[in-house]
Order: C-alpha cells, then structure tokens, then sequence
C-alpha cells in the first residue's frame, strides 16, 4: 500500500467517523440553544404567570396553559380519528390484501406522507371550515376539530407504516399455527397476529401522535389561533405551542422576555418529542428481544 | 357456530375495506381536487413572471426558483454528511453503547417537530453565526432536519448489500474504503438515492423551519447569492392563503398545484427508481 492510499484512507476514516457522530451533536447543539434562549424565560417571568390561564404577552401575561391545552386537545381529537384509520388500513396492506395490491396501496400512504402541511392547510380553510362550520351550526369554522381532521391524515402514515413493519415482523409460523389449528383468517388477525404486534402497533400510535403534536403550519391556519381555556374546546378555536411559535416569532425583538418564552415553548416542544421516541424506540428494542428469545 | 365465525370474518374484512377505502379514495381526492382547481391557472405566465399588485396578479416564479434553491442547497449539505453517517453506521461502527446512542439520536432527530428546527436555526444559523435571514441558513436548518431520512435509508440500502461481496473485495486486498467506494456503495445506490429524494421531498414541502430562517414574505427580484432572503413555494401559499386579503382563489389553487407538481414529481421517481431496481437486483 502506498503512502498516499494510507493517508487517504486515514482522511476518509476520520470524515466518516465524524460524520457518524454528527447526529449526537446536531441533538445536543439543539438543546443547548433551546436552553441558552428558552432558560431566562423562567427567571423573567413568575411561575405563577407561566402557569396561569392567560396568554396576553402584550400585558406581560404569559399563561402556557391554553397553548398546552390546545395542543392536547387537538392531538387527542386527531388521535381518535387516526388510530382506527390508520391501524386498519395496516392491517389490511399486511395481512388482507394481496401482493399486487400491497405494491399499489404502500407508495400511495406514501404520497400522504410526503404532502406539505401548508397544503393540506390551504385545502383545510377553502374546504374543511366552510363545511365544519354549517355542518356543526357554529360560530365560525376554525376549531381545534377541524386541526384534528388534518393532524388525523398527517399521522396516518407514520402509523399505517410502522404498524404495517411490525406486522410483518410476526413469524409466519404463529400465523400458520392458528389456521393449522382451525381458525378462520379474521380469528388469526384478532387472536394471534394484532397480539403478537402489540408492541409495534403501539410504538405507531405514539410516533403518529408525536408527529401531530409537533406539526405546525396546518394547524395554525385552521384552528384560530385564539388562546382560551373551556372544556368544549374541541368546536371552538384554541391556539396550539407550535402555532403560537410560529405566528409571533417573527415579530419579537431578541433577548425580549416574549422571545425567551417562546424559546421556552420550543423547549417543552423538543422534551415531549424527546421523551415520545425515547419511549418508542425503547419499546421497540424490548419487542425485538423477546422476539428473538421466542424464537430461539 | 362455523357460520357465525365465516360471518364475522366476512363482516370484519368488509369493514376493514371500507376503512382502507376511505382513506385511499380521501388521498385520491385531496389530490384530484386540487388537480382540478389548480390546473386552469397554470400558463407560463403564471409559472415563468413575477407577482405584480401585491401578489394577487402575475406569476410565482421567484417561488418556485427559490424552492429549487432551497432544495438544491439541503442536497449539497445534507447528502454527504447523510451518507457518510450512514457508512460509518453500517460499515465501521460496532454494536456499542455509543452506537446505540448515535442511533436514539436519529430517531430524536427525526422526531423533532418542524416549527423547533425553525427556532434552532434562528438562534445559531441566522443570529449567533449571523448569517442573516438567508437561503444560507435556511438550507442548513433544512439539511439538519432531512438528515435523519436520508441517514437511515442509506444505511438500511447500504446494509442490504449481501456480506459475500465485502468479503471478497477485502480478500483481493481491497481497503475498507476502497470495499466501500467500489463495491457496496454502487449496489446499494438506488435505495440511497430513493432515500435521499425521500428526504429532499420533505424539505421542498416544509415551511415552519424556514420561516425565521429565511423566508421572505415578497421580494421584487430574485436572490442574487445565499446570504440573501428567497421567496419559497410553501411559504408563498401560507402567505396568499392566509396574509394577503382579496386573494384571487384561482392563483392560490395554481400555487397549491405547482408546489404539488414538485413534491409528486419527487415521489414518483423515488418509487420508480426503488421498483425498477428492485425488479433487477440479482441477490
């Protein structure tokens, strides 16, 4: 080997080791910004602002509540809609449909995937308000619902495609044990396969649900951003944490107390996320080894 | 007793296809939908001028230009940085602790919503690295979210290159690098630029983390080099959707389909390539 093959390759292994390690920094960088911006915020502002009920920044009022309200109960709505859609459209592309149609039905949830928000946004507002609004007889059509129905098809995907791998990850023996046994094909999806991928169906919901909690530019432009607290929250606008960061940004001077606050919703933002795939991946990971000691 | 179960099979696989249905026919119709109204606006004028009395007549050219830019300048960063990690991952790390770590990383990185990525690149790209709001800083805050796709796409194409074709490359005298760069790089080609279109896909159709990064609200003439602000295909929707009053609807549904048009276009030749390779792989 010649000298300058070894220094290349000397070169070429350093830039691919730190390249590997580029994601752990990108990560850290990230919460160190957060926390040098977002940190100040709590010495700025009284705890018993950051936790009331109201979000007046021009008063000095800076209540997360109804930002954290908002964004629960948009979630929550576009979890009850997602999860049966999205764990039935899996189960269908893994175990009920054909080859062929598997080929046809994977790149299409796909396509759903790769949809902008802003679209999905604009289609909301000409489409889904008018029709939230006369449908439910309300005031105006920009509610936390009509956010849920678009959060709904945002983590459609996310859910269809993580359940679907864990799916096709039971063993094809558990499937042929239940119909050797007797079962019809609906007993074997119910009884054996949706158990046996209980874990990865659920590690899907989460992701899905994560992905919702932190979308931005759909839900902001349908649900009014009006930042109020009442339990029937679901037909009347609410103002979500990512929606509120992304509105008021750019109209805040830096090194304002509004501006670490925001930076502090950024924060809360990233340890939810943070904590979501941690738990998911997690979950994940145990799954995998109790199926490699089954099968062992 | 053996009626009743075919009879719920039957009742449960029909609900299942209704559901599998409704949400096919759903994407189907958001699509055709804005196909339909979209495409009575699109003219080379449309696409090819600049928007004239206040965005509500003219064309969307400096959007679309500055989507191409946007995309193209995630490539360049994102690409070799991407594929790098993702060799180290799959030809050089060992199953340690601090792969593990590398990995939860990913995942965390991938999970990050879009409007803190926004948040992120202004507080280093923009502000502490003063770059400005920039096409400069918006790739970089870009390129740090496409990351995660591309890394994990190229290593699951990169790790299915069969071992036997490492292993006879290293017996002839092959270096690591050389093995890599020669041998298991091209086969596994298709599926890493599957990956990478993926993950530009993601970029081109995003608008929160270039919203403080980058995005200019209306400029009269195109950017001149990165450190200057662009106009952007998603933002520029977000803005007439939302910002501009008395907004004609025939030129919000043709900026709708155009910024439709790229991201599908993308989609389809991933799919493409990834069906046409996987049709003629030999392992």
């Amino acid at each position: 080997m010649t000298k300058r093959r070894k220094l290349l390759e000397f070169v070429i292994q350093g830039l691919i080791r730190l390249c590997g390690y580029s994601a752990i920094v990108f990560v850290a960088l990230i919460f160190l910004f957060l926390l040098q911006e977002g940190l100040p915020a709590l010495s700025e502002v009284p705890l018993s602002s950051l936790l009331g009920a109201r979000w007046y920044p021009i008063q000095n009022l800076f209540g997360l509540l109804p930002l954290l309200l908002g964004s629960i109960v948009v979630t929550l709505g576009a979890a009850v809609i997602a999860i049966p859609f999205g764990v039935a459209t899996a189960v269908f592309i893994a175990e009920v449909a054909p080859r062929w149609m598997r080929e046809i039905l994977k790149p299409f949830v796909e396509i759903l995937a790769g949809l902008p928000s802003v679209v999905l946004g604009f289609l909301g507002i000409l489409v889904l308000v008018p029709l939230i609004r006369t449908g439910f007889n309300l005031p105006t059509g920009l509610t936390a619902l009509t956010g849920s129905i678009l959060l709904a098809a945002m983590s459609l995907p996310t859910i269809v495609s993580v359940a679907e791998d864990s799916l096709d990850a039971v063993p094809k023996s558990y499937r042929d044990g239940a119909l050797a046994l007797g079962a019809t094909k609906w007993q074997t999806i119910w009884r054996v396969t949706l158990p046996a991928a209980k874990s990865g169906v659920l590690t899907a919901i989460m992701l899905g649900l994560g992905r919702a909690i932190g979308e931005t530019m759909a839900v902001m432009m349908v649900t009014g951003n009006a930042a109020q607290m009442r339990w029937d929250a679901l037909f009347y606008p609410i103002r979500t944490m990512t929606a509120t960061i992304a509105a008021e940004m750019g109209e805040v001077a830096r090194g304002t107390t509004y501006y670490h606050v925001l930076f502090l919703i950024g924060m809360i933002l990233f340890l939810i996320s943070f904590l979501v795939n941690i738990l998911a991946s997690s979950m994940l990971f145990r799954a995998k080894k109790r199926a490699e000691r089954m099968l062992s | 007793m053996r009626i009743s179960r075919i009879v719920t099979q039957r009742i449960a696989f029909t609900l299942l296809t209704l559901v599998m249905a409704a949400t096919m026919l759903g994407i189907l119709a958001i699509i055709a939908y804005i196909f339909l109204k979209g495409l009575p606006a699109l003219s080379p004028e449309f696409i090819f001028s600049m928007p004239t009395h206040g965005m509500r007549e003219g064309g969307i050219w400096p959007a679309i230009v500055g989507t191409v830019y946007l995309t193209l300048g995630t490539a360049v960063i994102a690409v070799p940085i991407g594929l790098l990690a993702a060799v180290y991952l799959s030809e050089y790390a060992s199953d340690s602790p601090f792969t593990r770590a590398i990995r939860i990383a990913i995942v965390n990185l991938a999970g990050i919503p879009s409007v803190v990525y926004g948040l992120f690149g202004l507080a280093l790209f923009v502000l502490f690295l003063g770059l400005g709001s920039s096409i400069a800083a918006a790739c970089l805050t870009l390129s740090i979210m496409t990351l995660p796709v591309i890394i994990s796409t190229a290593e699951e194409a990169l790790r299915s290159v069969p071992q036997a074709f490492r292993l006879v490359s290293v017996s002839m005298g092959g270096t690591r690098w050389q093995t890599v760069w020669r041998i298991v790089l091209p086969q596994a080609l298709p599926g890493i630029l599957t990956g990478v279109i993926l993950g530009l896909e993601r970029a081109a159709g995003e608008t929160a983390p270039i919203l403080f990064t980058g995005a200019a609200y209306f400029l009269p003439q195109l950017p001149k080099s990165i450190f200057d602000g662009t106009m952007a295909l998603p933002y520029h929707l977000f803005v007439i959707s939302t910002q501009v009053p008395g907004m004609p609807v025939k030129i919000q549904y043709g900026t709708a389909l155009v910024l439709l048009i790229f991201v599908l276009a993308m989609n389809l030749v991933a799919t493409l390539i990834r069906s046409y390779y996987r049709s003629r792989r030999q392992w």
